[in-house]
């Protein structure tokens, strides 16, 4: 097995691990969550609670697992408002070039100098704080680098002759991007996808944790750890189990990422094979 | 070189107030009635009123928008409505928390990162470069405000060797000061420090690859001298794009990692306001980081061509 193997198997069994887990926990946790138990709070691991409870006395692996879900789905529908927008911005800007390329890039340029923090706090001026926002956020941030992928992958494939076959045989432009260009860039995609899905684990945690992202009761790792804060002195471990989660994750989720690149990159097969 | 400075400069003033108007949108435009925002539903109407009158919102809205961005120009971003203190009073006296912080954050990553990665580099495939590699993906995996949390249950908490938090001010004494950055300072400066010697390592085994590196080795320089000599100079290109990317994580980490340590800064200005509906001391501090996120951009861009003139040509 190569090392790119490795990378892939390793990161998608911890990636996999972290989404069955988070899925489970729509139907099953091994307590509520939901319930405050004070006379049980603060408890060390146990056979009753695994990794202990929390100052409210929530059982910390059911919290975990609920904070998966929350977690995994801001990163997923962020990453998917970013591909959503930013891909077919960057195939129109490869495709017209001129002045419509010009606009998009600058666009991106102005989008880059937003990152998802200050988004949210202009978002949370507005709107209120809420996980919406940590989505919408990190999802606006992921715009651009979507679309500078897309744009700079289309761009190199322009001058490839299937494509102006494709042409001479009568298909549209849409036809052509559809079905020669998008194909050819998806792996490309599909390893950034995978690098702004870690990069928004990250970005939601960190939001959740000053106050921007999920609101109580919904739970995040990032809100466990806000919550963890004022605790660290007597109970260290409330912050220690959600930021171990993260970092498993977003390890899990780079391995993925890196094994998928260089699987899918013919010129790094060659030089490992 | 003048013709690209020039294309550069008016990229540069295009990008400011696109994201001015960006930002004055969203506070100004988006809400409707601003001054009702702020002060809830519950206000009484000739309370609101008079903060209409005070934020100029009787005006027209373009007109607006020009009164502010003047003021932006000329250094006046308005008065706090709940300081009642102009809000460059209040980001002035922030500053001497929050860019220190940022600074030593920066200086200790690029400390840690261009040796390690020339370390790894040099060493490529070898036990030390894939123990260094595997770390630093653990260093890019960690939250800094968490690993925050844990240098302070260690260090302040357990060890008791400096404060959990707080600044004592630099009136308190340089040393005092530099104690209450220094553990912020190292929680940002790792993670960032990670990302660095990645780029650093895989920048230098690429110019390593490259012909005249082989044409110097022919000629019968060391390995040792060729990379010092020829290939490190090189390689710091790439290395110098990704700080300037990495420049707004620096900033939005460092006001995050402001809360950790509950250090006075421009996050803790921001998150107040926030929770205050401050929204002119909002409105203005978001366009003060936007615009040096965007500054540094330019100055990166404007350093490349200085240092590889195919990218002058390039642009």
């Amino acid at each position: 097995m190569t090392r790119a193997h490795t990378s892939f198997v390793i990161g998608a069994v911890i990636s996999g691990l972290v989404a069955l887990s988070a899925a489970v926990s729509l139907v099953w946790t091994p307590h509520a969550i939901d319930t405050l138990n004070v006379a049980a709070k603060l408890q060390g691991p146990s056979a009753e609670h695994l990794l202990g409870t929390d100052q409210y006395g929530r059982d910390l692996l059911s919290m975990l697992m609920v904070g998966a879900r929350t977690s995994i789905a801001v990163a997923l529908v962020a990453v998917g408002i970013g591909l959503g927008v930013g891909l077919p911005l960057g195939l129109l800007a490869a495709r017209r070039g001129g002045v419509l390329d010009e606009a998009v890039m600058r666009f991106n340029d102005l989008v880059f100098a937003f990152p998802a923090l200050l988004s949210a706090v202009l978002i949370t001026a507005l709107m209120g704080p809420g996980a919406f926002n940590a989505i919408l956020a990190i999802g606006i941030f992921n715009i651009p680098v979507f679309a500078r992928v897309a744009r700079g992958a289309a761009l190199a494939l322009s001058s490839r002759e299937y494509l102006m076959a494709a042409r001479v045989a009568g298909k549209g432009e849409v036809r052509v991007t559809l079905e020669h260009i998008l194909p050819n860039i998806a792996s490309l995609l599909i390893v950034q996808a995978s690098i702004q899905f870690s990069l928004g684990i990250l970005a939601e945690a960190g939001l959740s944790y000053v106050g921007l992202g999920a609101q109580p009761p919904l739970t995040s790792w990032g809100r466990m750890l806000n919550e963890a804060q004022t605790m660290m002195a007597f109970a260290p471990q409330l912050a220690l189990y959600p930021g171990l989660a993260i970092i498993i994750t977003v390890i899990g989720l780079n391995l993925l990422g890196d094994g998928l690149r260089d699987l899918t990159d013919p010129r790094l097969r060659r030089r490992t094979a | 070189m003048a013709h690209f400075l020039i294309r550069r400069l008016i990229s540069l003033g295009l990008t400011l107030l696109l994201a001015a108007l960006v930002v004055f949108v969203v506070l100004e435009v988006l809400p409707g009635d601003p001054a009702r925002l702020m002060l809830g539903l519950e206000a009484r109407e000739d309370t609101v009123q008079a903060l209409r009158e005070q934020m100029g919102l009787n005006r027209p809205v373009i007109e607006r928008f020009f009164v502010w961005l003047g003021g932006l120009a000329t250094g006046d971003l308005g008065v706090s409505y709940t300081y009642s203190v102009p809000v460059r009073e209040l980001v002035a006296a922030r500053l001497p928390v929050t860019l220190p912080l940022a600074l030593m954050a920066l200086t200790l990553a690029v400390a840690l990162a261009l040796p390690a990665g020339v370390w790894a580099a040099s060493r490529r495939g070898q036990t030390t470069d894939t123990g260094l590699m595997a770390l630093t993906q653990v260093g890019i995996a960690i939250p800094n405000f968490w690993f925050a949390m844990l240098l302070v249950y260690v260090f302040a908490v357990t060890l008791r060797l400096v404060p959990s938090g707080g600044f004592p001010g630099w009136q308190a004494g340089p040393g005092a000061a530099l104690t209450a950055l220094m553990l912020p300072a190292i929680a940002l400066a790792l993670p960032q420090a990670a990302i660095l010697t990645r780029v650093m390592r895989s920048a230098l085994i690429d110019t390593l690859g490259e012909d005249y590196i082989r044409t110097a080795r022919a000629k019968g320089l060391s390995q040792r001298a060729a990379l010092w000599g020829h290939a490190l100079r090189n390689a710091l290109i790439p290395v110098l794009t990704i700080l300037g990317l990495q420049f707004a994580f620096l900033i939005t980490g460092t006001i995050i990692i402001e809360n950790v340590f509950y250090l006075p800064g421009i996050g803790r200005l921001i998150f107040q306001a926030i929770t205050q509906r401050d929204l002119i001391v909002v409105k203005s501090v978001v366009v003060l980081l936007v615009g040096l996120v965007i500054l540094v951009t330019f100055l990166v861009d404007i350093a490349y061509a200085l240092v590889d003139p195919r990218l002058r040509r390039k642009a």
